[in-house]
């Protein structure tokens, strides 16, 4: 029976998988070689050991610019992204009505693509700027800011949906108990709903955080880098050493293995947080 | 204490009114913008279009003419319900295969596509941008092929997730009774995947819609779709920017989305919660 499946691979497997290797396996092991190689076309390649990994950190520091740029902003966006939705979400699990059509329109920003939200903004912030006589490249807070309420505008509706499900998952009883005890509604939200929802604020804290991390889109509409690419980060950085200087793509490479390693340890942070979590339980 | 809650409560309501305004009116904005002469946008992108600054459908008849915008409206359109239904089929026949033929390739095989999530896109758009061109494969249908490979990491994941908590005894059944696994699959298994399905489709038709970076490389600013299609109305332009037309190309693309929305609304919010909650 099982045999009898087993044979079947060339029509249920071999389809997925040469994409998969085509798009992904292939590039990636090639990526990895390359990024210690220096090359202009993928041809023409030569050995150079570590060079590119040194000259990513060394050459300028732009990189390193990126970097502490992308971190300041992926820790801003958390806290708020996470805050605001998780407000909104206790405000509508209370018993009113309308609550679907208000859920309906915080989420809808989530839709809109990265390159569409970024122009968006850039109208309305330079808009706002206008009054003051300045525009978003004057300054390099004025992207920070302006990404991270792009990024607020378009998480919150996701994350507090997600927040929504869980609130609606905490056994009524608990509720019902707590308020026969004399449970202030403070006390509730502090010692019931924040415990209860602690899965949902894992997966919700990831998720800000690796698509904060990994902003690309919406980084290059609202400011390409703007002003002297101070608000350039680390994917639109890497992406511009790759392709608007000849000579560069093995640092580029490199620059991306090191940005791979980064998002990969994020994850893995999370599957340890996970599985901890569902041991002690 | 009643009136007192029902005080609260219109309080309440006065603030989620305020903050339902809020969220919409960047959309608004755009939308009043896209009916006002290319000249008095910037300037105060704030102020209602009024007599002088009226351009009627102006913008709309700039933009679409322009840009392209329509035949990238058809590309996006094609590759993302090509790419979908490639992407639904194709991974719940190879995650059906993964979870019940126990072996070690597909052990091997469910780690790769797992380990494939993680990888963020910078990693191998050089080295696949190369892969594709040399196989020819940069054209509409080469890119849906692309995006077989590319999804395949999040959909083999849902998908067999789903699929080891439904039993095999169906399938088995069907089997015996003389179906070849092709039919067991497709009159069986195919079938009860439905719920992950539509979130599949849902997570990777928003994905696809919105791609830049991959239909960039890959297809080039000939074949524009829609993000690309827009990022190069702006970046091509060097300052001489008709934000008229390019104010018509956003609602434009925003349009469709709505639309769907508005039809899709309840699966779209239930399977991004669930695709948020596996992935």
């Amino acid at each position: 029976m099982k045999n009898n499946l087993k044979k079947y691979f060339p029509i249920f497997v071999l389809p997925t998988f040469v994409a998969f290797c085509v798009s992904f396996i292939v590039p990636f092991i090639m990526g990895l070689y390359l990024s210690f190689t220096k090359f202009t076309t993928v041809e023409n390649a030569q050995w150079v050991g570590l060079e590119n990994y040194i000259k990513a950190f060394t050459a300028d520091d732009s990189f390193i610019h990126a970097l502490w740029f992308t971190v300041k902003f992926t820790v801003v966006s958390v806290i708020s992204v996470n805050i605001f939705a998780f407000f909104l979400a206790l405000l509508l699990t209370r018993k009113i009505k309308g609550t679907n059509t208000f859920r309906t329109i915080f989420f809808m920003p989530n839709l809109i693509g990265g390159i569409v939200l970024g122009y968006i903004w850039n109208l309305i912030i330079n808009g706002v700027l206008a009054f003051f006589g300045a525009d978003i490249t004057f300054d390099a807070k004025y992207g920070f800011w302006g990404l991270v309420i792009l990024m607020n505008w378009q998480m919150i509706g996701y994350m507090m949906v997600v927040y929504i499900a869980s609130l609606q998952n905490i056994p009524r009883e608990l509720l019902e108990a707590s308020q026969i005890d004399g449970a202030s509604p403070l006390q509730t939200l502090t010692y019931i709903k924040i415990p209860m929802v602690m899965p949902a604020v894992t997966i919700c804290t990831f998720l800000t955080l690796s698509n904060s991390f990994k902003l690309f889109d919406q980084n290059l509409a609202l400011t390409a880098g703007a002003p002297a690419n101070e608000t350039e980060m680390l994917a639109l950085n890497i992406f511009n050493t790759f392709y608007s200087r000849t000579g560069w793509q093995g640092v580029g490479q490199a620059k991306a293995v090191i940005f791979f390693i980064l998002v990969a340890l994020i994850a893995f942070i999370q599957l340890k947080i996970t599985s901890k979590r569902e041991v002690s339980e | 204490m009643g009136s007192k809650k029902a005080a609260l409560n219109s309080l309440l309501y006065v603030f989620l009114i305020f903050l339902a305004v809020l969220f919409l009116s960047p959309v608004f904005i755009v939308l009043i913008n896209s009916f006002k002469t290319k000249f008095n946008i910037i300037s105060n992108p704030f102020e209602l279009p009024n007599e002088n600054t009226f351009a009627g459908l102006q913008n709309y008849i700039n933009g679409i003419s322009s840009s392209g915008i329509l035949s990238a409206f058809l590309r996006s359109l094609f590759i993302t319900v090509a790419a979908v239904s490639v992407l639904v089929v194709c991974c719940a026949m190879t995650a059906w295969y993964i979870v019940r033929v126990k072996s070690k390739l597909t052990k091997i095989l469910y780690y790769l596509f797992v380990f494939s999530m993680i990888v963020p896109f910078q990693m191998v758009m050089y080295t696949m941008t190369y892969t594709v061109t040399k196989l020819h494969l940069n054209n509409l249908l080469g890119i849906v092929f692309i995006y077989l490979g590319f999804g395949a990491g999040l959909c083999v994941f849902m998908m067999s997730g789903f699929i080891r908590s439904i039993p095999s005894e169906i399938e088995e059944a069907a089997q015996i009774d003389g179906c070849s696994p092709i039919q067991a699959f497709f009159l069986v298994v195919f079938p009860v995947l439905k719920p992950t399905a539509i979130t599949v489709s849902i997570l990777n038709a928003m994905w696809i819609w919105n791609d830049f970076l991959l239909p960039y490389l890959v297809l080039g600013t000939k074949n524009k779709t829609m993000p690309v299609a827009i990022q190069l109305a702006m970046q091509g332009a060097y300052g001489s920017v008709d934000w008229g037309g390019f104010m018509a190309m956003l609602v434009f693309s925003i349009i469709p989305i709505i639309i769907f929305y508005a039809f899709c609304q309840k699966y779209i919010i239930d399977g991004v919660a669930a695709g948020a909650v596996k992935g």
